[in-house]
């Protein structure tokens, strides 16, 4: 099998392997060593070290939007997975249209980040108007808070999806078990469901924690970062490092911006990972 | 008696659910409604008004959306790069990732950890060195950007359609080769049939993702010719001068509503897609 096999790489594996080297490995090995470079593009690069990196941590905007994006993902992760393990908990009971509940609430999922952006920005400086409040582009409280709640209506159901079926393979002898032996309600759910659904819980943690740091096209279309890059999050700060300022030295410290953005989204998801996995339960 | 005393708090739970479901709904509804104003009825002030005879505008803004702002041709080049990039994408992938879980040798392994590894990387980490290689090699058409696309969706895909490989017995395979099957047609025999449950789930996640994607096309195609449907949202804001708000919303109304069918017909795949790609991501 694995001989006559063998000789067929450039059918099976060629093609991909091709594009994956000019989609992927080049542009990530040229990126790594464009960080320590000054370029406009990627021919006409020349070594600089490290002071790439020195300038990217002085740059007090990655600064800001470093902070802001934290605070931003903290938030919008424990809303988006307590709300998203609420409403499953209830679908997993028998209610009538349980099913119109859950194609509702997945749906926004499906929708493209621009699109979502957008008709949040309709919505939302309406409301603002009607408060005879400042609008998005001049609000940062508000955009912060904007980010936050399309976020949860993009990721809720999605989230929910994953804990309605970690909550159907609890077994149900262990919650009638509990119940026999005099567990309340609230027992049943703190000792026997959650720890069961820990696997789940971590996906759904690593999931939103990672999505939140990555968010570019929902920042780009509701606030735009405006106003002021005060509601700039990382990726969009990379971005407009790279194409909203001139000068040639900004598409080098982009490019270091990007590479410590990706270190801490790497490390951010194996902190995390290894973390809920040490109280996931044995079964 | 019993029976009566839990369907009382399952009626409640109901009636709250429709409630939080209807404010669910309600921003698509609102554009929808806006979308048939007409565009001196539409400001922040009067959003949250029906429209009323004097403000209805038919399906004007809808009309103008099409007729000039370019959304049919948004909607083909959307439509043609999605599917060329998912077939090829769904091809190539599973084809490669038969050959690195049947084959043990270093490259397979150092393949399968490459596709891992590139799921985590941020995609602004590449954004600019992407655009140059695209640029070089002249992959900055709709036509052949599909070249990108699987590049850079190669290691889910690959990922997903290995985990999946591993479960299939080696007999069936071994069989169809003592027959005297080639390993290609032993491939498209025997192994492609197989794997058509978790085809749909790869298909349904590239197809979300390639279909509303928004960075890597700006970047990548030339923006004054080739417009997909995301770039096209997004350059109302920045190219029009003024915003004009009714064809925008026709715009959204008309991008959100074939994604709402296509849910709605194939729900139960669609969930199914998702949640495998996260629960195996």
């Amino acid at each position: 099998m694995e001989k006559a096999l063998k000789k067929y790489f450039p059918v099976f594996v060629l093609p991909t392997l091709a594009a994956f080297i000019i989609g992927f490995v080049v542009p990530f090995g040229e990126g790594f060593y464009l960080s320590f470079c000054k370029f406009i593009t990627v021919k006409n690069a020349t070594w600089v070290g490290f002071s790439n990196y020195v300038k990217a941590f002085h740059d007090a905007s990655f600064g800001h939007a470093f902070w802001f994006t934290v605070a931003f993902a903290v938030v919008s992760t424990i809303l988006i997975n307590v709300l998203a393990f609420m409403i499953a908990l209830v679908l997993t009971r028998e209610i009538k249209g349980t099913n119109i509940f859950r194609t509702v609430f997945f749906m926004p999922n499906l929708i493209g980040g621009i699109v979502l952006g957008y008709i949040w920005q309709i919505l939302i400086n309406s409301l603002l108007s009607k408060l005879a409040q400042p609008l998005l582009a001049l609000n940062t409280t508000a955009g912060y808070w904007g980010l936050i709640v399309l976020m949860c209506w993009q990721q809720i159901g999605y989230m929910m999806i994953i804990y309605i079926a970690g909550l159907q393979n609890v077994p149900p002898e262990l919650l009638e078990a509990a119940e026999i032996d005099g567990a309340t309600s609230r027992q049943s759910l703190w000792k026997i469901k959650v720890p069961m659904v820990m696997p789940s819980i971590t996906i759904c943690l690593f999931l939103t924690i990672t999505n939140s740091f990555k968010l570019f096209d929902q920042n780009l279309s509701l606030t735009g970062g405006e106003p002021a890059h005060a509601s700039e999050m990382l990726a969009l700060n990379i971005y407009n490092t790279f194409y909203g300022r001139s000068g040639a030295q900004w598409r080098g410290i982009g490019q270091a911006k990007a590479v410590i953005f990706f270190v801490l989204v790497v490390a951010i998801g194996l902190i995390q990972l290894r973390s809920t996995r040490e109280k996931e339960v044995q079964q | 008696m019993n029976a009566a005393k839990k369907r009382t708090p399952g009626l409640g739970w109901t009636i709250v659910l429709s409630v939080v479901s209807a404010l669910y709904m309600y921003p698509i509804i609102m554009v929808l409604l806006n979308s048939f104003k007409v565009e001196s009825a539409i400001s922040t002030a009067s959003t949250f008004q029906l429209p009323t005879a004097e403000t209805f505008a038919g399906l004007s803004n809808y009309v103008n959306a099409i007729a000039s702002k370019g959304f049919l041709q948004s909607l083909g080049y959307s439509l043609f790069i999605t599917l060329s990039s998912v077939a090829l994408i769904l091809l190539c992938c599973s084809m490669c990732a038969w050959y690195i879980t049947r084959v043990h040798n270093l490259l397979s392994r150092l393949m399968y950890l490459m596709c891992v590894f590139s799921m985590v990387v941020p995609f602004q980490m590449v954004m600019f060195t992407l655009s140059q290689t695209a640029d070089q090699l002249k992959l900055n058409t709709p036509w052949n950007i599909c070249i990108i696309y699987l590049g850079f969706g190669a290691g889910l895909a690959v990922f997903m359609f290995s985990g999946f490989m591993k479960s299939i017995p080696l007999e069936i395979e071994e069989a169809a080769l003592i027959d005297g099957c080639s390993p290609i047609q032993t491939y498209f025999h025997v192994v492609f049939p197989i794997l058509k449950p978790t085809m749909i789930s790869v298909g349904i996640l590239e197809t979300m993702w390639v279909w509303n994607d928004y960075l890597l096309p700006t970047l990548v195609l030339n923006i004054k010719k080739y417009k997909t449907i995301p770039m096209l949202i997004q350059y109302f804001r920045g190219s029009f001068g003024r915003v004009e708000m009714g064809p925008m919303m026709a715009c959204i109304i008309l991008t959100v509503l074939p994604i709402i069918v296509v849910y709605l017909l194939g729900q139960k795949h669609i969930i199914k897609g998702v949640v495998a790609g996260a629960v195996k991501g």
